[in-house]
């Protein structure tokens, strides 16, 4: 970008103190040797009084200073030809450049774009719910399965009566999770409440696994005084810092170099917990300006949606993760559409999967709509990210069974079969009950009685919230900055007094 | 009203204190200081940071080494690479990484290598930084984040070493956007909004960090936020300005006084949220004002100061408010001389405004 230089003579001593493998000039600082997390906390920590310099003027002009690495840059250039030179067996096919030693060929091929095969999609169950012989997996309890069960439904009702209550004029704004069940419960069940989330907006399941009440998603919905957003955001944009998921914002992916920052913060203070951020499918609503930014640490990108890992945000999250090994699972929830957009417009690659080796990250292609599988891949994700300070990349296979949004009509751009299909014969909570069931560990009663139980709270959660105050037009002005500067103090003088002199311009929900 | 004088110290309406230039001595009971420039200012302010919070962070392009502007030189000795590191080449990466960072509480101090780069990172500062905490309901903030980055006209700069881009983010509530104009006011500054609990933009005139040279106390000091200082006294007009640009205005407010122009000069620090109650007090006193920055005059953050004193001052000014600005052109090469808003440009202006 600048026209600088950018010799850096550190690294170059660096190198050459290390002698490890690298090119002379070396790459990027090794801020936390791959040695392990504890190193990489306790390293470069030591405050040395010898550089008090920074209080004088610097005796170098800045030519002298450019002498002075080229200097050092020849050093280092000698003392690397007798390091190659003492080299046993392979030096003759090996090159060195910056960034580390490379064997060349005569021969002239390009790697090519695609593999033979795609990237097999880990599974556990079979479409029945049936366990696959042979398969790796991890156990979960009955208590366990039932709750992840149980949420699976509530979370699929909930969507069904608040996208009902949209459709009815009750709240402005709605989109659902259809389909993506177990992507959204089986994964907030791997994790532990420490585990900091950074949705991007298909995820709410996250929330209702860590005890967000039906009451509390009303609120939000509703943008009633009990919305712990205080009514700024639209409805589906919840946070809550109790259960440790950040809040929504509708531009897509920016949080994913947030979840880099986050997790880093953890890795300072030495916390046993990592950072999930999703994405998925993207999105920006043709009719309003909802981008939505999908900070979920559990990147579930949707595999529809380009946009999502197509900005820059993607590139910049999971690069900045990699290079400050920051324990972050960033699951993308591939759900074959963004709004209107099949994944066969979106990219060229074999989906998300393979992006994650161009990051240097590990990286797992799963069946998104298992729940077994979902919970073992981020199972051992969560292992991985936390025991070995790295970033994961987790691409959740499924598909999205409603529309985009409540703004969205997606029998507009695709077969009305193709969606039933999904629905009935892959549908993820039917999958996940029958292997529940078979362990003797649901049955149709109870089934019968939690939709009863569930629909009966939400209908009255939203009886409550309909009915709950709004916030006061005070909540409008605070929060902007940590106190309200002067200019915000006059304009609620003002605009208080417009109210009085015009009071049926403004709805009297509102308290002023 | 809220005269003070160069120490920042409020003095009452009738003291003529001394028309003290930006670059005057420290007072003597601030303790000892040295005669230093900008970017060892800078440096300063964030020694201290580091030092005195252990959760604060320096990052981005090339701060390992020093900085390409010698900024953060001796960090990462002294605090180490886990506090003080290299990023990737991505100012959305630096901005979101820091939002993330200052999200959890930590005091994440990023560097942009050149205020012209800071646009891929438009969409962190505007649609995350700006409303994390409004957006939570106060649940998150990241109001430990300070972006810093070197601004404006350094000569030789052409279009992406050059720009002024303070007036985008004016236009966002929620960021604050400070400017100081010289090295002693820089460390204060700094200092002050890394420890602000709002997110922070600092622009850091380029132009200034080898040849500002002003005496800056050692220690720890904060200068405040949304408080701007009358560095210079006068009766017949108000001129307002921050940055580099306001010694080009000095100078002009000296030859004016050759002239029998008596101006009062402003240094308005932080542009948002800005400190219109100072500037309106001596608009009152004067009847005339004028403002200058280097950025281009459309749209330029002149405008904003231009309607508010229109607004509540309509009926004292004498004049038209004056802005004397870079032209609406990308910043040129080697047309810089006539696009830059010089000393005769303000002179000129303070005339005409003055003889209206």
């Amino acid at each position: 970008m600048a026209n600088w230089g950018r010799i850096s003579s550190r690294t170059i001593g660096n190198h050459i103190r290390k002698r490890t493998n690298q090119g002379f000039i070396g790459s990027t600082v090794d801020i936390n040797p791959s040695s392990g997390s504890s190193s990489a906390l306790n390293g470069g920590r030591s405050v040395s009084d010898q550089n008090r310099r920074y209080l004088n003027p610097l005796p170098w002009s800045r030519a002298t200073l450019s002498w002075f690495q080229r200097f050092k840059s020849t050093v280092a250039a000698k003392q690397h030809d007798s390091f190659l030179s003492s080299d046993s067996d392979d030096d003759h096919l090996s090159l060195d450049f910056p960034g580390g030693k490379v064997s060349y060929t005569c021969d002239m091929n390009f790697i090519s774009e695609s593999s033979q095969a795609r990237v097999p999609c880990y599974r556990v169950l079979d479409d029945d719910g049936e366990l696959i012989k042979d398969c790796d997996f991890q156990q979960v309890s009955k208590e366990v399965a039932v709750k992840m069960y149980s949420k699976m439904v509530s979370l699929q009702i909930m969507d069904t009566i608040f996208y009902e209550a949209q459709r009815q004029g009750r709240i402005s704004f709605y989109l659902t999770s259809a389909g993506e069940e177990a992507i959204n419960i089986a994964s907030a069940a791997a994790l532990t409440e420490q585990d900091i989330i950074l949705p991007q907006y298909r995820e709410p399941g996250v929330l209702l696994w860590r005890g967000f009440t039906l009451q509390e998603f009303a609120d939000q919905c509703f943008g009633n005084k009990a919305d712990y957003g205080k009514g700024r955001q639209m409805p589906i944009h919840y946070g809550s810092k109790e259960h440790n998921f950040f809040t929504i914002s509708s531009p897509i992916a920016t949080q994913l170099p947030q979840a880099a920052g986050i997790a880093y913060s953890l890795k300072m203070d030495n916390k046993k917990a990592c950072v999930v951020s999703y994405i998925g499918d993207g999105g920006t609503s043709e009719v309003s300006t909802l981008t939505i930014s999908y900070f979920i640490c559990l990147l579930q990108f949707a595999h529809g949606y380009p946009n999502c890992f197509l900005q820059g945000d993607f590139h910049a999250g999971l690069n900045f993760a990699a290079v400050m090994e920051a324990p972050v699972i960033f699951f993308c929830r591939n759900n074959g559409w963004a709004i209107s957009t099949n994944v066969s417009e979106q990219f060229r690659s074999d989906g998300i999967v393979v992006k994650g080796r161009a990051y240097g990250i590990r990286s797992i292609r799963v069946d998104g709509n298992d729940a077994l599988a979902v919970y073992t891949a981020v199972s051992a994700a969560r292992e991985m990210a936390v025991n070995e300070q790295r970033p994961i990349l987790i691409e959740a296979l499924t598909y999205r069974v409603g529309h985009h949004s409540t703004s969205d009509d997606s029998t507009k751009y695709r077969q009305l079969d193709e969606i039933v299909y999904w629905k009935n014969a892959r549908n993820p909570v039917n999958r996940f009950r029958n292997w529940v069931q078979s362990n003797g560990w649901w049955s149709e009663q109870e089934e019968t009685q939690l939709r009863n139980s569930v629909r009966k709270q939400l209908l009255e959660a939203i009886q409550v919230a309909e009915k709950t105050e709004k916030p006061p037009l005070s909540d409008m002005f605070t929060d902007v900055y940590d106190y309200p500067p002067p200019n915000l103090e006059e304009q609620e003088k003002h605009l208080r007094e417009t109210i009085s002199r015009h009071p049926t311009d403004y709805s009297s929900d509102i308290p002023l | 009203m809220a005269l003070r004088n160069i120490m920042g110290k409020r003095v009452g309406i009738g003291l003529m204190g001394s028309r003290a230039l930006s670059t005057a001595t420290c007072d003597v009971e601030s303790g000892s200081a040295k005669s230093i420039n900008l970017y060892s200012a800078i440096n300063q302010a964030l020694h201290v940071a580091l030092e005195t919070d252990p959760r604060a962070f320096v990052f981005g392009e090339d701060v390992s080494f020093g900085g390409v502007f010698r900024c953060t030189t001796g960090l990462a000795d002294r605090f180490g690479k886990a506090r003080v590191f290299n990023t990737p080449l991505c100012e959305q990466g630096i901005v979101g990484f820091g939002i993330g960072l200052a999200a959890m509480g930590n005091r994440a101090i990023a560097e942009i290598q050149f205020a012209d780069y800071i646009y891929p990172a438009f969409d962190q500062i505007v649609n995350e930084a700006a409303k994390f905490r409004y957006r939570s309901g106060n649940q998150f903030n990241c109001g430990g984040l300070t972006i810093r980055a070197p601004y404006g006209a350094v000569g030789h700069g052409g279009h992406y070493h050059s720009q002024s881009p303070e007036a985008f983010f004016c236009h966002v509530p929620g960021i604050k956007v400070v400017i100081p104009r010289s090295p002693r006011q820089a460390k204060g500054l700094l200092l002050s909004c890394i420890r602000d609990p709002n997110p922070v933009v600092f622009f850091e005139p380029k132009w200034l960090y080898r040849l500002a040279v002003e005496e800056v106390p050692e220690h720890d000091y904060m200068l405040p936020l949304s408080e701007a200082e009358v560095i210079r006294q006068g009766s017949d007009i108000t001129l307002v300005g921050w940055g580099a640009q306001l010694s080009i205005m000095e100078q002009a407010c000296i030859e004016a006084e050759k002239d029998g122009i008596s101006c009062e000069l402003i240094d308005l620090k932080t542009l948002i949220p800005w400190d219109k109650e100072t500037v309106e007090a001596s608009v009152r006193k004067t009847g005339r004002v004028l403002i200058s920055h280097e950025a281009p005059v459309t749209g330029g953050f002149g405008a904003e100061i231009s309607a508010s004193i229109v607004e509540c001052c309509f009926l004292r000014l004498e004049a038209p408010v004056a802005r004397v600005c870079g032209l609406d052109t990308p910043f040129p090469l080697v047309f810089e001389p006539f696009y830059m808003p010089t000393k005769n440009k303000i002179l000129d202006a303070i005339k005409a405004t003055v003889n209206y």
